[in-house]
């Protein structure tokens, strides 16, 4: 391999000149000539029947193309929206459609689409719509929809229990026989709301004649939703294309086949000429999925020493109103939950419940961040019980480096790690001993500080195909095909649809290093289901490892082919040849040399190639990594807690990240911070709040918190590097890992500066009202 | 029931026919297609909509096209000159100050009027002017280190060139 010059280099973005200059292409922004505007009539009730949606007056305001109610479409639909496996296959859930036709049980659930010739005459025509429901018993809170005499939302399963399982390994009651200390902890998820920037919009172009659907949609998975767009509508795959440009950031929060790209497509269909939708905000905190929404039930067991013996949990999970597309997904947190530590047993249970609120999928982490805010909490709860130092308690349980690669108690393989080095480069970064004595100075004083730790393991880079099938239901896996023009410009597709995390820059790079092409002669193209094989698309920090890896594999044929055909020309052996820095030479006579351009020119003229060779220099991958990969590192967060209000300011952040390989370093930070910012977004900020009916209380930005700037500090990273032997290039996941990592140091550190109050654990968010009462809980006496 | 507005939007003046609900920020998008700027929300909250209406900083999804007659706007695609960049652009482009880049352009207008009123700001003093404008992605980070960046280009330029008026 010639000399890597630009992995591992912090190269501008090439992304950026159109989004700085205002020429991005996000779904809004396409040109709108005979495009009709499709308004979504949404539930206003959390549960109830319905009874009749009168039209008629609706139908005479002006600019009004079609009224729809979900009787008069589900006809149309040849199947339900998609479910996965993802990690229940025990799990009982009902069909969702994109659209309720009796029953709706969550607000904002669709139930009617107005199409006009704007999207204000459509909103005014919804408006006259009359529709009359029978309100039913809400069901909104976890226990209670666990009740047997709770109201049920789904008949057919007759409770509300979508799924009761065990996932257990060790033996547990061994380890709480041998514990000489058991701590029992309720630890809760709030539900959270993604708030991408951009919410979701679709515009969708059926061609009757042809029976081809195109569709643009601000989503991370244009591949599934071909797919599914496909199955649901009746249309031959080939025959739909899904196009996803520039995409307003995602969290998670696009990657469903959502009701609306079914119901554009549909309503294009029927009229015979293009529909678009956008979401408005109000629409998007109800109708985009949310996060999280967990209660975990723990017991630790523990010896005096630090060691964690076991830990029995409970996750109950609050799937909303029906099972999203990946809405069991967060159960992959009872198989990883013990992080990086030697555990002897996890005596884990998983329960799955609806309630009548916006159905839940993956978010920002999507199981990770629950299984490491609960092992780091154990850490700390462990630390505070025995009185040992919540890093020493750490050390004594960590798996060592010696004993990579190392299997958890679940038979999952963490791939490489050296736990101890990230977490005393973050020591070394905060100067823990001078830390400790401030904060005993400061305490003197009045004011509290606090130290919060989180030395977080994580899983991610989805396939492996075989792997990820039992527990997603999709066997996933990497593609690219690298493509050499006549001119020896290089197109690179790849099967990521990235939106925001620069894969055209990055992934460039990998192209350039391995043929020795300048970046400005390789372009990337993703996110177009016309063009080039099927992909795997964007989600669980996949993308650099699996269709990264892929990419490089393609870029590896194309010089594999390349080195033949000069050997070919030049009339060398092909061992003799050897291919460097954009040349073909031959071994110790340098001057014998074919450059790439002249080696591509050659074969796109097939009777200049060696016998049997097919002409053209492309190559597609499909890569399937023999295992996950296992990103981890050391997060400490360092808080001040105001005495007299409670409320909670992150003072400075530490951040180190082991991902393996870094492509380019400056893409890598920039997902820590915003994945940092995220994770203290959930610890201190951010809630969805029903009120008793059912109606979301935080529907807007007003009432819903996402971090501002002066929320937040700015934050010191750092980096080790351990490659990952998954992969040709060496590289772990960091898309998730900031907000794995931050919500748990956020939370210790908080618990750390209220010691002097006998504080063991707060529910988040940790809101200033929560502090001061925990502050004044025994009246305020320190101990 | 319509009413005729007339504004000018980056150098060129726009007259049209407008109903006087229509908001400013989609006057913009859709009467003058610049589609630069961008609806995040419908609170003025996240400043996506951020432009310059005669001299001030504005969320145009809080003002009427109506309001708006008679005005000079800068919107983002009125910052660069031809290929020459906004000091505010390249130090975005050259920090990592955005990632999906939606919010990016409400972020510039609004460090823009910040930087104009305060030609070096403190860390704090660019959280605090910036507080109306939200990110997801970046945690603002790099955002900060733009606008520092920024000033400090811009700084430099003015002194290379004590006459020229700040853009």
């Amino acid at each position: 391999m010639a000399v890597s010059q630009l992995i591992g280099a912090s190269i501008k973005r090439r992304e950026d000149p159109q989004l700085i200059t205002g020429s991005g292409s996000f779904v809004e922004d396409m040109p709108q000539t005979a495009v009709a505007h499709l308004y979504v009539v949404r539930s206003t009730q959390a549960h109830a029947r319905i009874l009749g949606i009168e039209t008629s007056r609706a139908r005479e305001a002006s600019g009004v193309l079609a009224i729809w109610t979900g009787k008069d479409l589900q006809p149309e639909f040849q199947a339900p929206l998609p479910v996965t496996v993802s990690f229940v296959a025990e799990k009982k859930y009902p069909s969702m459609y994109p659209i309720a036709t009796d029953r709706v049980r969550y607000v904002g659930e669709p139930i009617a689409v107005v199409v006009a010739t704007s999207r204000s005459a459509a909103e005014d025509a919804a408006e006259r719509l009359d529709i009359r429901y029978q309100s039913l018993p809400v069901v909104l809170d976890i226990e209670r929809a666990l009740a047997a005499d709770s109201p049920v939302l789904h008949d057919e399963i007759g409770s509300n229990i979508s799924y009761d399982v065990k996932r257990s390994a060790g033996d547990i009651e061994a380890a709480f026989r041998e514990a000489e200390v058991r701590i029992s902890q309720r630890l809760v998820q709030q539900r959270l709301i993604p708030v991408a920037v951009e919410g979701r919009g679709v515009l969708a172009e059926y061609k009757p004649f042809a029976n081809s659907l195109t569709v643009w949609s601000s989503t991370q998975i244009p591949h599934f939703v071909k797919v599914w767009l496909g199955v649901i509508l009746g249309i031959p795959e080939g025959k739909v294309r899904v196009v996803a440009q520039d995409v307003g950031g995602g969290f998670g929060s696009k990657i469903r086949v959502y009701p609306e790209e079914v119901l554009v497509a549909l309503a294009s269909r029927r009229l015979g000429r293009p529909v678009k939708w956008t979401e408005d905000r109000n629409e998007n905190m109800k109708a985009t999925h949310h996060g999280r929404s967990q209660i975990w039930d723990v017991e630790i067991a523990a010896r005096r020493d630090g060691t964690v013996l076991g830990v029995r949990a409970t996750q109950y999970l609050d799937l909303g109103a029906y099972c999203s597309q990946f809405g069991t997904f967060m159960a992959i947190a009872l198989l990883i939950a013990q992080g990086p530590y030697k555990l002897k047993a996890f005596d884990g249970r998983g329960v799955g419940v609806f309630t009548n609120r916006t159905p839940t999928d993956a978010y920002r982490g999507a199981g990770r961040p629950e299984a490491t805010y609960l092992i780091e909490r154990v850490m700390d709860l462990v630390a505070h019980e025995v009185g040992l130092d919540p890093v020493e308690v750490r050390r004594k349980n960590f798996v060592p480096a010696a004993e990579q690669p190392f299997a958890n108690l679940f038979g999952l393989t963490y791939d490489s790690g050296d736990y101890n080095l990230t977490l005393d480069k973050a020591l070394t970064m905060v100067d823990y001993p001078a830390f400790r004595r401030e904060q005993a100075e400061a305490r003197k004083r009045g004011k509290y500080l606090g130290i919060g730790f989180s030395t977080y393991l994580e899983i991610c880079g989805l396939g492996p195909s075989a792997a990820t099938t039992p527990a997603t239901g999709i066997g996933l896996w990497g593609m690219s095909v690298v493509n050499l023009h006549f001119t020896g410009k290089a197109t690179v597709i790849i099967g990521s649809s990235p939106h925001g995390q620069g894969h055209e820059t990055t992934f460039a790079q990998i192209v350039g290093d391995a043929l020795g092409l300048p970046l400005e002669d390789i372009e990337v193209v993703h996110g177009d289901t016309a063009i080039g094989p099927m992909g795997m698309n964007t989600y669980g920090s996949r993308s650099a490892s699996v269709d990264g890896a892929a990419v490089h594999l393609s870029a590896v044929k194309v010089r594999e082919k390349a080195r033949k055909i000069a050997a070919h020309l030049l009339e060398a052996a092909e061992a003799d040849v050897v291919y460097e820095s954009g040349k073909a030479f031959v071994k110790g006579a340098p001057s014998k040399s074919l450059t790439i351009q002249e080696i591509t020119g050659a074969a796109f003229q097939p009777h200049r190639l060696p016998p049997g060779m097919e002409g053209g220099m492309e190559a597609t991958t499909f890569f399937d990594p023999p295992n996950f990969v296992w990103p981890f590192g050391a997060h400490v967060a360092l808080v001040e807690v105001d005495g007299e209000t409670g409320a909670t300011r992150v003072v400075r952040y530490v951040a180190v990240d082991d991902c393996g390989t870094r492509l380019n370093p400056m893409v890598v930070e920039g997902q820590v911070h915003g994945g940092i910012a995220q994770g203290i977004g959930q610890a201190l900020y951010e809630e969805a709040v029903y009120d008793e009916e059912g109606q979301l209380k935080t529907g807007t930005l007003v009432d819903y918190m996402v971090p501002c700037a002066p929320d937040l500090p700015s934050f010191e990273t750092a980096a080790t590097i351990t490659p990952s032997p998954s992969n040709p290039l060496g590289v772990k996941g960091i898309g998730e890992a900031g907000t794995i990592a931050s919500t748990p140091a956020v939370i210790n550190a908080i618990v750390d500066a209220l010691q002097p109050f006998g504080v063991k654990d707060i529910d988040m968010p940790a809101t200033p009202e929560k502090v001061w009462r925990l502050m004044h809980q025994n009246g305020g006496t320190t101990r | 029931m319509r009413q005729k507005v007339a504004i000018t939007i980056n150098g060129t003046r726009y007259e049209n026919e407008v109903e006087p609900r229509l908001l400013l920020v989609y006057y913009l998008r859709e009467y003058a297609g610049l589609t630069g700027t961008h609806v995040g929300c419908d609170t003025s909250n996240c400043g996506a909509c951020t432009v310059d209406v005669n001299g001030h900083s504005v969320k145009s999804c809080t003002l009427f096209a109506v309001q708006a007659d008679g005005a000079q706007v800068t919107t983002i695609e009125g910052l660069a000159k031809g290929k020459e960049l906004h000091p505010l652009q390249q130090a975005f482009w050259d920090e990592h100050g955005l990632q999906c880049g939606y919010c990016t352009p409400g972020m510039i207008m609004a460090a823009r009027q910040l930087l104009e009123r305060n030609g070096n700001p403190t860390e704090a003093e660019i959280r605090s002017g910036l507080e109306g404008n939200l990110c997801r992605c970046t945690g603002y980070h790099n955002i900060v280190k733009a606008v520092q960046a920024a000033a400090k280009a811009m700084a430099g330029a003015e002194a290379r060139q004590p006459a020229a008026a700040g853009s």
